[in-house]
């Protein structure tokens, strides 16, 4: 009744699986998250003309969980794509040098909803065919925090949102995930969607020798009109206004002068 | 118009936040319809019929949604969706996480986070962070939408809803659910507190945040953090407020050694009155205050403690 031999098949099967795991990693350019955001004068977007662009901060987590998981042993290959035009290239390439082994751009200067992208990466994974795909939970300019969900819906694989704990195992993939409240782990079939959020992982920074490195990895461009996508706009985005400002109010010198304000002139206290 | 909302809930209680999602529906107009989806969820169903504003709740209790796994839910809400002209969710855990696939089965673009209704098809968003506010037009038929609780306010809870028992029991069979962990507190939820106290970076480290814990629990306050906290492993992500944590809004939200990151202030600024306690003046989250104390907070602490 030795189950031995059984699971040493089991472990070999799982050391192959792992050895050939591909992850796919999306990444999206966006203004730098120190940048401090100006809306254009006719209010008609925000004002992104010489301004400093960077990978999406989840994107990049995102990347480094791929890129450990490579280190470990248990990805095979770390492709990572984006959606855009030709700058988005300069992303791509930091995400060469922090790891990736290759990048894909998928070429478009249209104005796309989270429904487009997540509809172009779909194609991107049908013929990728990724074991797991690592994306941001939101980016930092439109804060949608779709597309991950949108991905998995299309290409009917399950997902793990919000991540903050990601650990193969097998066939399955345990995600444990940031929730209203505490954390939930899920077990998920492979292949699957796994969105990362803040406590994931802490991006490494890109060395010189790996910068160089990565000009020299191979990044193909497809256009994204080859994809047989309908990019037709779904939404119409007719103003953007900056937010109300807050008045600053007064600084109190006492502790007994600050309850007594909260109390009668606020009156947020009893 | 008829209208469903997915009511956000964890298996015992109705999530308040719904309640506030109604008044967003009753902004668009139309009849509104509940719908909850879980295992064991009577006492939620009893209180979803009282909604005031909803004529109808439908009930998913099945196995299938005992952890509203979004594989499973978004199934159910597709099978759904073909009645309604919009489908709603609170921007809560479960309806971020499962709204965008029913969004995509459907083939629509699904306007997140709103914080206004400008007609039936135009919203009002944030976006970067709360730094621009824009407002969307959906040029789709059907509506998927998801609502910034803290920016409505909630219907009353005197509604006698009919209940509808559903028999969908859709499992993926793709995910399932291991385990929860979740942060044990007799103090209010941090997105439900009408008084909230938040530590950043100055307070130095976790054990000091038991200075915040007397003058919570005389307030009957939640606490709260700055990612900067967060990160700095003071406190769990859990209670973390900002563009990346929880977006609240407070009658009263005091912000101690907190200096006011653009990321901080998203997540707290339309709180009623903020109170800023920082021992640097130049600090940005002065600007936000209404009221403002330039020391160190850990003479302010015990002292707000003793004389409140």
């Amino acid at each position: 009744m030795s189950s031995q031999p059984l699971r040493l098949v089991g472990k070999l099967q799982q050391a192959q699986l792992e050895a050939t795991m591909k992850v796919l990693v999306p990444i999206k350019r966006v203004i730098d998250y120190n940048v401090k955001v100006r809306v254009k004068a006719d209010n008609s977007n925000v004002d992104l003309a010489n301004v400093k662009m960077a990978i999406n901060p989840f994107c990049e987590i995102a990347v480094e969980e791929a890129v450990r998981l490579k280190e470990a042993g248990t990805a095979s290959e770390v492709v990572v794509v984006s959606i855009g035009d030709k700058s988005c290239q300069e992303q791509l390439r930091t995400a060469l040098a922090l790891g990736a082994d290759r990048a894909i751009q998928i070429d478009t200067d249209a104005n796309l909803d989270s429904l487009h992208v997540a509809k172009l990466l779909h194609k991107v994974v049908e013929e990728e065919q990724p074991q797991l795909v690592i994306l941001g939970k939101q980016s930092i300019d439109s804060d949608n925090n779709q597309t991950g969900q949108m991905l998995a819906a299309l290409t009917g694989l399950p997902q793990g949102t919000f991540a903050s704990k990601v650990v193969v195992d097998g066939e399955k993939v345990n995600v444990t995930r940031e929730v209203d409240g505490g954390l939930q782990t899920l077990a998920l079939s492979l292949p699957a969607i796994v969105t990362t959020d803040l406590r994931l992982n802490e991006p490494r920074y890109a060395s010189l020798p790996n910068i160089m490195k990565a000009k020299r990895k191979p990044l193909d461009v497809k256009a994204a009109t080859d994809l047989g996508v309908d990019l037709t706009p779904r939404t119409n985005l007719l103003k953007v206004t900056p937010p109300a400002e807050r008045q600053a109010g007064i600084v109190v010198e006492t502790v007994d002068e600050l309850v007594e304000k909260l109390k009668n002139e606020a009156k947020v206290i009893a | 118009m008829s209208i469903l909302i997915y009511a956000e809930h964890d298996n015992h209680e109705l999530k308040a936040d719904t309640l506030k999602t109604v008044t967003a529906a009753q902004a668009i107009g139309g009849d509104i319809h509940l719908l909850v989806a879980g295992e064991n969820c009577s006492t939620v169903v009893e209180q979803a019929a009282k909604v005031s504003g909803v004529s109808k709740v439908l009930v998913a209790d099945n196995a299938a949604y005992k952890n509203q796994l979004a594989e499973n839910v978004s199934l159910l809400v597709l099978e759904l969706a073909n009645d309604y002209d919009v489908i709603m969710a609170t921007a809560l855990t479960t309806g971020k996480n499962f709204m965008p696939r029913v969004a995509a089965l459907l083939d629509v673009a699904q306007i997140s986070d709103i914080i206004a209704v400008e007609s039936a098809d135009t919203f009002i968003r944030p976006i970067y962070a709360g730094n621009a506010i824009a407002t969307v037009q959906s040029l789709d038929a059907k509506k998927v939408i998801t609502v910034r609780a803290t920016a409505f306010d909630a219907v009353a809870t005197d509604g006698s809803a009919e209940v509808v028992n559903l028999s969908q029991a859709t499992d993926a069979g793709t995910s399932s659910h291991v385990s929860d962990e979740f942060t044990e507190s007799e103090r209010p939820d941090l997105g439900a507190a009408s008084v909230v106290i938040s530590g950043g970076r100055g307070m130095q480290n976790g054990e000091n945040f038991k200075l915040l814990e007397g003058i919570a629990d005389k307030l009957g306050a939640a606490i709260g953090a700055s990612r900067a906290a967060v990160d700095a492993g003071f406190v769990p992500n859990d209670m973390q407020v900002g563009q990346t944590g929880k977006i609240v809004a407070p009658d009263l939200y005091i912000a101690v050694g907190i200096s006011g990151a653009i990321q901080h202030l998203a997540g707290m600024k339309d709180s009623k009155v903020i109170v800023a306690i920082n021992k640097d003046a130049e600090a940005p989250i002065f600007q936000v205050a209404d009221y403002g104390i330039v020391a160190d907070l850990f003479d302010v602490l015990p002292e707000l403690e003793s004389k409140l």
